[in-house]
């Protein structure tokens, strides 16, 4: 995980790219966030970074987290994050934001989607269900068989059926930032993030790049092919 | 706080200068069209016959005839690919959708009455 940020979804809407297609996007809050301890091969045993984010009163954060944060010159935050071989040269007491991508970037977007509570299996796993009309009475939206007969004589082990849906960790792959704005520490991304507006996401660089990638040096003699190979 | 920012990003998009014309007139929209490398100008020209939504997602309707067939387009007003929007006449409508226009063939379904017409009439009327 070369680069990422722990940052705050704000909502959606809609810009125009160069060539004027309106495009929907998710903004996101992505800063500061303070850079805590550094961890590095020799002393800890592997190279990380640890950054904190939204700012917080210090009697509303437990005394050894406090502790911890004190030690590396960062100031109260609600969130901390460690992130893997951090591919930028940070310092413990430093702030990063949403300069850390570019636009064009293809990230990934960990949040956890919102709660659904008790779902039946329509919502939760999209069956069927029966019929609204033609003489149906009372089977609208149930699920049907879940099992044969004597044999085996026992429900299949995670076989579909309702129950709580949603509030679970989610990762979406490759969204792609339409646009930077280092003046409000904010991300545009393009599409959906899990999660509702005000909840926390963890933006980071994609894992798993879409063909025709190019890294963010190499791309402005690059820019038309890769745009061509991207549909 | 956050819906101020939306706000913002969408109002930063918004045509510097915003389309003067309402629901009747008669307009040429110049759009661009990119063809291969090259980018040119179409222009469609109609009578607008509705408009809908508010912010960057407001739409307006052009409907023309062309070789006998009623065509309708519907151009973002804020769209950038729409690069400006010419009104030959003033139209005097009592609806804000003029679907009614559908129905009508010929000569009925291109004639909306002079805006500027209307209003010297009523003036000239009162003044006499």
């Amino acid at each position: 995980m070369p680069l990422g940020l722990l940052g705050k979804k704000l909502g959606q809407t809609q810009v125009y790219d160069a060539k004027g297609v309106l495009t929907p996007v998710t903004v996101v809050l992505a800063g500061p966030n303070r850079v805590l301890q550094c961890k590095t091969d020799k002393t800890d045993g592997y190279n990380a970074v640890q950054l904190g984010f939204d700012d917080q009163k210090e009697r509303r954060v437990t005394k050894p987290l406090l502790g911890h944060l004190k030690k590396f010159n960062g100031p109260a935050v609600k969130r901390v994050k460690e992130f893997r071989d951090f591919s930028k040269e940070v310092k413990p007491g430093e702030a990063v934001g949403a300069g850390l991508f570019a636009p064009g970037d293809y990230v990934d977007a960990i949040g956890v989607t919102k709660g659904r509570g008790f779902e039946g299996v329509v919502g939760r796993h999209a069956f069927r269900g029966g019929d609204a009309t033609h003489g149906a009475k009372g089977w609208h939206r149930r699920s049907g068989a879940i099992g044969q007969r004597l044999f085996p004589g026992t429900v299949m082990r995670g076989m579909r059926m309702p129950g709580h849906m949603g509030q679970v960790k989610r990762t979406v792959q490759n969204l792609q930032v339409v646009a930077v704005r280092e003046a409000e520490n904010v991300l545009l991304i393009k599409g959906a993030i899990p999660g509702a507006e005000g909840d926390y996401v963890v933006i980071r660089e994609a894992k798993k790049r879409p063909k025709g990638w190019r890294p963010h040096a190499e791309r402005p003699e690059n820019v038309k092919k890769s745009e061509g190979k991207k549909k | 706080m956050n819906q101020v920012l939306l706000d913002k990003i969408e109002s930063e998009q918004f045509r510097k200068t915003p389309a003067d014309f309402s629901v009747g007139d008669t307009v040429r929209v110049h759009t661009k069209v990119v063809e291969g490398d090259k980018e040119r100008i179409q222009i469609f020209s109609g009578v607008v016959i509705g408009k809908r939504g508010h912010g960057l997602n407001e739409t307006f309707t052009v409907r023309r005839i062309s070789y006998g067939e009623g065509v309708e387009r519907v151009f973002p007003i804020h769209s950038p690919r729409v690069e400006k929007v010419e009104v030959e006449r003033h139209g005097a409508v009592r609806r804000a959708k003029l679907t009614y226009l559908r129905q009508r063939l010929g000569k009925a379904a291109t004639l909306v009455k002079e805006k500027e017409t209307h209003a010297a009439k009523t003036g000239n009327s009162q003044g006499a």
